[in-house]
């Protein structure tokens, strides 16, 4: 297949196939023995809107469904859903990204999803992976809290019912919250909280007002809590907004938008006490990489020494509030490794850090990029690839190898979402 | 170190590339501009088939004398070929990282006799 590169010249490259692009990867698990390691991938994608024609016959206003399959139509030119400014491909350099519809599978639909997602997840010895949208990452942006509302519902029942099902509950999912409309917030967290395969609630934070400390939210917060579910952030880019339209190149906007907004709501978070108001709250941000985490906590450490009457409600430091929370670790910053081994001591990674591989987007993280690490434990290894994931989601060992492991670094839980 | 065959070189396109696979070793080898360039096809990043991916000019900002900018080119004089998992972006040349060229994958050599092409691994 060709590929176009400098000045139109095209380049002939292999067919995608996701197993055989991961060869290398499959590698390393057989010379890490990763078969007996429980490897939890909390952040993985699909490409829902090759799906909306499934996905959006489960919206329930009539009017709104009937205004989006219209608008995808043939003829139409509607978008159902915001769309972001990028080049997540490099100009065709990432290469699955460009071949990727043309990769053969035996199924369609939302079953050609899930063994697109078997062929990387078992490459890279990935055991569960948290299955998470693509475009519907910037839902936030949506005008319409009714439709914003719709289409998280419409998807929360798709995933939930065709997708999820399908994978032998290998994927599960925190589903995607439509934090414009806090009542249907809370109305999904009821609905869909029971349902098997969801581990959690996620806020897509890429939006241009959000308060999460904001009242209107702390039903839903409760509800969450109440079930023992999962609370995640996921970050994102928006170099359309305001703050980044002085942002030129792709990499700007998108190293300090993924940090921007988790710094963002995690300062609002913190600052207003909410780890005190729902302690038993996991709370879990996604996709940030690790680097604007020490920042975070030293400089809101800093503030509120000096300032301490505008966080009544704290009873410690902001940095020990940010300690209770969870991280998932990709993309990992593997630059400095005196300044990353300093950030894992901050932020107890052996506890409160996750695997995540993002996977298939660009800047995706191998299990290995964990594994390898010179200042980690082998206690810290399983813990951070599986271990805690297991314990917040209670998925289970898939052998006996992972399960002694379990055992091994006290991690053994029951049950399953 | 034995040369292994690759391919009659008058059946190696200009601009194509072949991964051969020794063992536990993969070299990746390519043609351009009539020249044969072998490397390890184990990316130095995360360990993705390195010499897979795109093969594509590098590209360059042209700066005026008054340090404004004039836009981005590709550079005809250059080649570099990306791993295809992130980019990780190599010199043609030399195997060298362009972001960073203390970072550089092993090079194998080639010998050519008469049609045939070897690499010496």
């Amino acid at each position: 297949m060709d590929l176009i590169a400098d000045r139109g010249r095209r380049v002939t490259v292999e067919e995608l196939n996701t197993t055989q692009l991961l060869s290398h990867a499959a590698k390393q698990a057989r010379d890490r023995k990763f078969e007996d390691v429980l490897i939890v991938d909390c952040d993985a994608h699909h490409y829902e809107n090759e799906h909306f024609g499934d996905i959006l016959p489960f919206m329930e206003n009539e009017v709104l469904k009937q205004l989006a399959l219209s608008s995808r139509a043939k003829g139409g030119r509607g978008n159902v859903a915001p769309t972001g400014f990028g080049y997540q491909d490099m100009g065709g350099r990432v290469t699955r990204y460009p071949l990727r519809s043309s990769e053969k599978t035996e199924q369609v639909g939302a079953k050609r999803d899930v063994q697109l997602g078997m062929r990387w997840m078992d490459a890279m010895s990935v055991d569960y992976s948290c299955l998470f949208p693509t475009g519907m990452l910037n839902i936030g942006m949506h005008p319409q809290k009714e439709m914003e509302f719709e289409l998280c519902w419409a998807y929360a029942r798709w995933v939930t019912e065709k997708v999820i099902p399908e994978s032998g509950n290998r994927f599960y999912t925190m589903l995607c919250l439509p934090f414009g409309d806090p009542e249907g917030s809370l109305r999904m967290v009821e609905h869909f909280g029971d349902r098997p395969g969801v581990g959690g609630f996620m806020v897509t934070t890429v939006r241009d007002r959000m308060a999460v400390h904001d009242n209107a939210h702390m039903k839903t917060y409760a509800a969450i809590q109440e079930r023992g579910k999962v609370l995640a952030f996921h970050s994102g880019p928006q170099w359309g907004s305001t703050t980044f339209q002085s942002c030129n190149r792709f990499i700007s906007a998108h190293a300090l938008g993924f940090s921007w907004y988790n710094i963002l709501h995690c300062t609002n978070w913190v600052v207003n006490g909410m780890g005190e108001r729902f302690p038993k709250l996991p709370v879990l941000w996604i996709e940030a990489g690790l680097s604007w985490i020490p920042f975070l906590m030293q400089r809101l450490d800093h503030e509120y020494m000096l300032r301490p009457s505008e966080c009544p409600v704290l009873k410690k430091k902001p940095s020990d509030y940010m300690r209770d929370m969870f991280y998932s670790s990709q993309p990992m910053e593997i630059q400095d490794m005196g300044a990353l081994e300093t950030t894992f001591r901050m932020i107890n990674a052996e506890s409160q850090l996750l695997y995540a591989s993002d996977y298939p987007h660009w800047d995706f993280d191998l299990p290995s990029t964990l594994w390898d690490l010179p200042f980690v434990s082998d206690k810290a290894r399983h813990n951070m690839l599986g271990g805690t994931a297991h314990k917040l989601f209670k998925l289970p060992p898939r052998n006996e190898g992972q399960k002694a492991n379990l055992i091994k670094y006290g991690n053994l839980a029951t049950g399953r979402t | 170190m034995a040369e292994q065959f690759v391919s009659k070189a008058s059946e190696f396109k200009d601009g194509d590339r072949q991964i051969i696979r020794l063992g536990e070793q993969e070299i990746g080898i390519f043609k351009h501009e009539g020249n044969f360039y072998a490397y390890s096809n184990f990316c130095l990043h995360q360990g993705g088939p390195a010499c897979e991916g795109l093969t594509i000019a590098g590209v360059k900002e042209h700066l005026r004398e008054d340090k404004t900018s004039a836009g981005l080119y590709f550079d005809e004089k250059s080649m570099h070929f990306v791993c295809p998992w992130h980019g990780y972006e190599y010199d043609m040349f030399t195997g060298e990282q362009v972001a960073d060229r203390k970072l550089k994958l092993k090079k194998y050599e080639i010998v050519q006799k008469g049609d045939e092409v070897y690499v010496v691994a």
